[in-house]
C-alpha cells in the first residue's frame, strides 16, 4: 500500500463518520445557518425589488423656447410614457449641459424656438434629448421610448388648414420582438440567475472555509493522525452542503414564483437534478479553495476572486453575446455561464433534456476536474 | 517484532533551520519511553514525523513494524496519537467526539466501545457536554480516552499532563503503567521530573538532537557528574548569594536550589570538594555527599551550549554542523 493508490481508497464508513460530524457541527453554528438562509432572502430583495434593468421616472428638464400648444402637447406625451419626470425649466444650453455634469438630471429636452413655426410648414423640426448615458443600460429604454413619440403622439393640436398635417409618413419605423419576456420585466431574468449567483456565493463559502477553519482550530492534526483518506474527508465535507444548497435552491424557486410571479414553464424534475450538478461543481470550487488556501481570510478572498467573474461574465449582469471575445472565452470555464443557460432554459423556455445536455457535460466535466484538484492539493501531512 | 518504534538518522528541517538533527531512536513493546528536553528542542516535530504526520527529509525507520514514509496509512490505524494542543472539536460533545473518532476508525463494537471509554474515563456524566466548555483537567481526560479509544498498540503522547493536576496526573500514569503492562508500548513527551522517573527508558533532546539516552541510571552514570549538597540554617538570601559565589569557583559545573539544600554539581569530584571545603569553612553550613539526580542531569544538559556538548557515549556521533 503506498501513497498513491490509498489517495483513491474510499471507505463510505469513514466518510459517513465525517459527514455526520460536520452535520452536528453545521447544527451547532448558528451563524452559518443563518446566513445560508438569511443570504438567499436578502439577495432576492435587493436584486429582486431593488436593482431595475427598465428604470422608470427618470429626472428630465427643458428648455422651452417655442412655448407653444405643440411643445406643451410634446413635453406631456413624453411625461406620459412614464419613463420622465419633470423637475424644472431651463433657460439654454448651457445651463442643460451643467446640470448633467452635476447629476442633478439625466436627460434634457431641448425645443428650439421654432419648433411650431416649422411644424406648421411641414419643415419636420428637431426636438434635441440630451442623455446622460454613463449607464447605458439605464437609458437605453427611455431613449427608445422618446424616439417612437415623434409617431405616436396624437398631434389633436392639429386642426383646420393644418390637418393635411396629420397622418404624413414617419421617416424610420423601430420594432422590437422580446421573445419569452414581451413586457421585458426584469424580474423574470434576474431571479432565475439569482439562484445562480445565491447558490456560487454560499456553497463556495462554506465549504472554502471547511478545511481551514480545521487547520486554524488545530483539529487538522487529530484528523491527519486518523486514517480518514482524502477522498472521504472532502466527499464528507461536501454531502451535508448538497443538502443546504438543495434548501436554498428551493427557497429561492418558491419566491420565484409567488413573489416575482416568474413564469415555470419547464420540468421540475430537469430543475433539480441540474441544480445538484450544480450545486456539486460550486462544492468542488469551495473543497479546492480549502485545499489550497492557508488560512481562513486566504479563503475568503479566493471565494471573491471566484465569484466575482462568474457573476459578472455568466449572462447574469450583462447580456453574454454583448460581451468581446475573449470574455464569452473565459466565461466558458465558469459554472455559472452554464448554469445561467440551464435555470433560464427550464423555467423560461421550458427546455427538455436534448436542450439542456450540451450545456449540463461541460458543469459535470467541471466537477471531476476539480476534484482532481483538490486531491492533489489535499495536505496529507502538516508539512 | 523488535521494536515498537525503530527510527534512524531522521533529519527534519523547517525552511533552513533544522529542527531534528540525525535522530535515533529505539522502543520496546510494553515500552515506556519518557520524551524530554526544552521548549523547542524539536520533541513534537519528532513525534509527528514518527506518525507519519510530517516527512523526514532524511533517514528511515518503522512504527509497529511498518514504514513510516511509505505506510503512514497502517501506522494511523495503529497509533493512538494525543496532540500537544487540544485538538478535538470543541462544539460537539464528550460523546459526538468519540463516536467520530469510533467511525473513522471503523470500530465494530462502536456503541459499546464509546460507552466503555466514558465510563472508564469518568466522562459518563459529562458525555452530552461540549468539548469546548470542559475545563482543562477534563479536555485531558477526553483527549486520552479518544486516542486510546481504537486500542492502539502504541500510544504517542505530546506532553499529555501539562497543566494537569497532581492526583490526575498520578492516575494518568497508573493507567499508562497498566497498558504497557498489557504489551502497549507508549512514548510520552514531559517535562515533569517526577514523570521522568515513572518511564522505562528515557531519552534527551536538545536543538533536534538527543544528547542522552538509557534508563534513568543509566543516563545520570552517564554524565559523570558528583554532586554535593549543602545544608544548613538558611535564608532565601543566604541561598542565592552562596549560589552566586559558588558559580564562577573552579570545579563548579552548576548550582540548583532544591528547598533547603543548594545542590552543587561539578565533573570533578576532587576540585569539587576542595572549593566547597574552602568556601563553606567559617559558615555554619554543612555539606553531604549526595547522589547526583536526574535534573541536576537536566539542568546540566539543557544548560550545556550546543557546541561543546560532548558525543554520546554508545552511540557516536558528529558534533555541530
Amino acid at each position: 500500500m503506498n501513497r498513491r493508490s490509498s489517495l483513491f481508497t474510499f471507505s463510505l464508513a469513514r466518510c459517513w463518520g465525517v459527514v455526520l460530524k460536520e452535520f452536528l457541527q453545521l447544527k451547532r453554528d448558528r451563524l452559518t445557518f443563518a446566513m445560508v438562509i438569511g443570504i438567499p432572502v436578502m439577495m432576492l430583495i435587493l436584486f429582486g425589488y431593488a436593482i431595475n434593468m427598465d428604470p422608470k421616472h427618470l429626472k428630465t428638464m427643458m428648455i422651452d423656447a417655442d412655448r407653444s400648444e405643440f411643445s406643451r402637447s410634446f413635453i406631456m406625451a413624453m411625461h406620459n410614457t412614464a419613463y420622465f419626470d419633470f423637475v424644472g425649466e431651463l433657460n439654454n444650453e448651457a445651463e442643460g449641459e451643467a446640470a448633467l455634469a452635476r447629476g442633478d438630471v439625466q436627460f434634457v429636452v431641448n425645443i428650439p424656438s421654432d419648433f411650431s413655426r416649422r411644424l406648421v410648414r411641414g419643415e419636420r423640426p428637431v426636438v434635441l434629448v440630451i442623455a446622460d448615458a454613463t449607464d447605458p443600460a439605464a437609458a437605453s429604454n427611455a431613449i427608445g421610448a422618446v424616439t417612437r413619440l415623434a409617431e405616436s403622439v396624437a398631434w389633436k393640436d392639429l386642426g383646420g388648414p393644418l390637418a393635411r398635417l396629420n397622418g404624413s409618413p414617419p421617416l424610420f419605423d423601430v420594432q422590437v420582438h422580446r421573445r419569452y419576456n414581451p413586457e421585458g420585466i426584469t424580474q423574470y431574468n434576474i431571479v432565475p440567475g439569482l439562484m445562480g449567483v445565491i447558490l456560487i456565493m454560499t456553497m463556495v463559502m462554506i465549504t472554502g472555509l471547511a478545511m481551514t477553519r480545521e487547520r486554524e482550530r488545530g483539529t487538522m492534526e487529530n484528523l491527519l493522525a486518523t486514517p480518514v483518506r482524502p477522498l472521504e474527508m472532502l466527499t464528507g465535507k461536501i454531502v451535508p452542503y448538497i443538502f443546504i444548497g438543495l434548501i436554498q435552491a428551493t427557497i429561492i424557486l418558491l419566491a420565484a414564483i409567488s413573489l416575482f410571479n416568474v413564469p415555470f414553464v419547464g420540468g421540475i424534475l430537469e430543475l433539480y437534478v441540474v441544480l445538484l450538478i450544480y450545486i456539486a461543481a460550486a462544492l468542488t470550487v469551495g473543497i479546492t479553495i480549502s485545499s489550497l488556501a492557508r488560512n481562513q481570510l486566504q479563503g475568503v478572498q479566493m471565494t471573491f476572486f471566484f465569484f466575482l467573474p462568474n457573476v459578472l461574465l455568466s449572462g447574469f449582469m450583462f447580456p453574454f453575446y454583448g460581451m468581446p471575445k475573449w470574455a464569452q472565452v473565459i466565461a466558458h470555464v465558469l459554472p455559472m455561464t452554464y448554469f445561467n443557460r440551464l435555470v433560464r432554459g427550464i423555467m423560461l423556455k421550458g427546455n427538455s433534456w436534448l436542450d439542456l445536455w450540451p450545456n449540463v457535460w461541460p458543469l459535470m466535466l467541471f466537477t471531476v476536474i476539480l476534484m482532481g484538484v483538490a486531491l492533489k492539493f489535499y495536505r496529507r501531512t502538516l508539512d | 517484532m523488535k521494536f515498537a518504534i525503530d527510527v534512524r538518522g531522521l533529519n527534519k528541517y523547517f525552511g533552513k533551520k533544522k529542527v531534528v538533527d540525525d535522530l535515533s531512536l529505539q522502543v520496546r513493546p510494553g515500552e515506556i519511553f519518557g520524551f524530554l528536553g526544552p521548549n523547542g528542542s524539536g520533541k513534537t516535530t519528532s513525534i509527528r514525523l514518527m506518525c507519519g504526520l510530517l516527512t523526514p527529509d532524511s533517514g528511515s525507520g518503522t512504527c509497529l513494524g511498518y514504514d513510516i514514509i511509505a505506510e503512514s496509512d497502517a501506522i494511523k490505524r495503529n497509533v493512538g496519537y494525543m496532540t500537544q494542543r487540544f485538538s478535538f472539536w470543541e462544539d460537539l460533545s464528550i460523546r459526538e467526539n468519540l463516536d467520530f473518532i469510533a467511525r473513522v476508525y471503523q470500530m465494530p463494537d462502536r456503541k459499546a466501545s464509546v460507552e466503555n471509554a466514558l465510563n472508564n474515563l469518568g466522562l459518563k456524566a459529562r458525555a452530552n457536554q461540549l468539548a469546548g466548555t470542559l475545563s482543562g483537567g477534563w479536555k485531558q481526560r477526553l483527549a486520552l480516552a479518544a486516542c486510546m479509544l481504537h486500542r492502539p498498540a502504541l500510544l504517542l503522547l505530546d506532553e499529555p499532563t501539562a497543566g494537569v493536576d497532581p492526583s490526575a496526573r498520578r492516575d494518568f500514569w497508573e493507567e499508562l503503567h497498566r497498558l504497557a503492562a498489557q504489551g502497549i508500548s507508549v512514548l510520552v513527551s514531559t517535562h515533569y521530573m517526577d514523570e521522568a522517573e515513572r518511564c522505562h527508558k528515557l531519552a534527551y533532546i536538545s536543538h533536534g538532537a538527543l544528547l542522552a539516552q538509557g534508563t534513568a541510571q543509566e543516563i545520570v552514570a552517564a554524565q559523570q557528574l558528583f554532586t554535593w549538597a549543602i545544608k544548613g540554617k538558611m535564608t532565601d538570601e543566604s541561598l542565592t548569594q552562596l549560589s552566586d559565589v559558588l558559580a564562577s569557583k573552579p570545579g563548579v559545573l552548576q548550582t540548583a536550589a532544591f528547598g533547603n539544600a543548594l545542590h552543587v554539581t561539578g565533573r570533578d569530584p576532587l576540585m569539587l570538594e576542595k572549593t566547597l571545603r574552602e568556601t563553606v569553612a567559617g559558615l555554619p553550613h554543612e555539606m553531604v555527599r549526595t547522589e547526583t539526580s536526574l535534573e541536576d542531569v537536566f539542568i546540566h544538559l539543557m544548560r550545556t551550549p550546543k557546541e561543546t556538548r560532548e558525543p554520546l557515549q554508545e552511540q557516536p556521533r558528529k558534533v555541530g554542523q
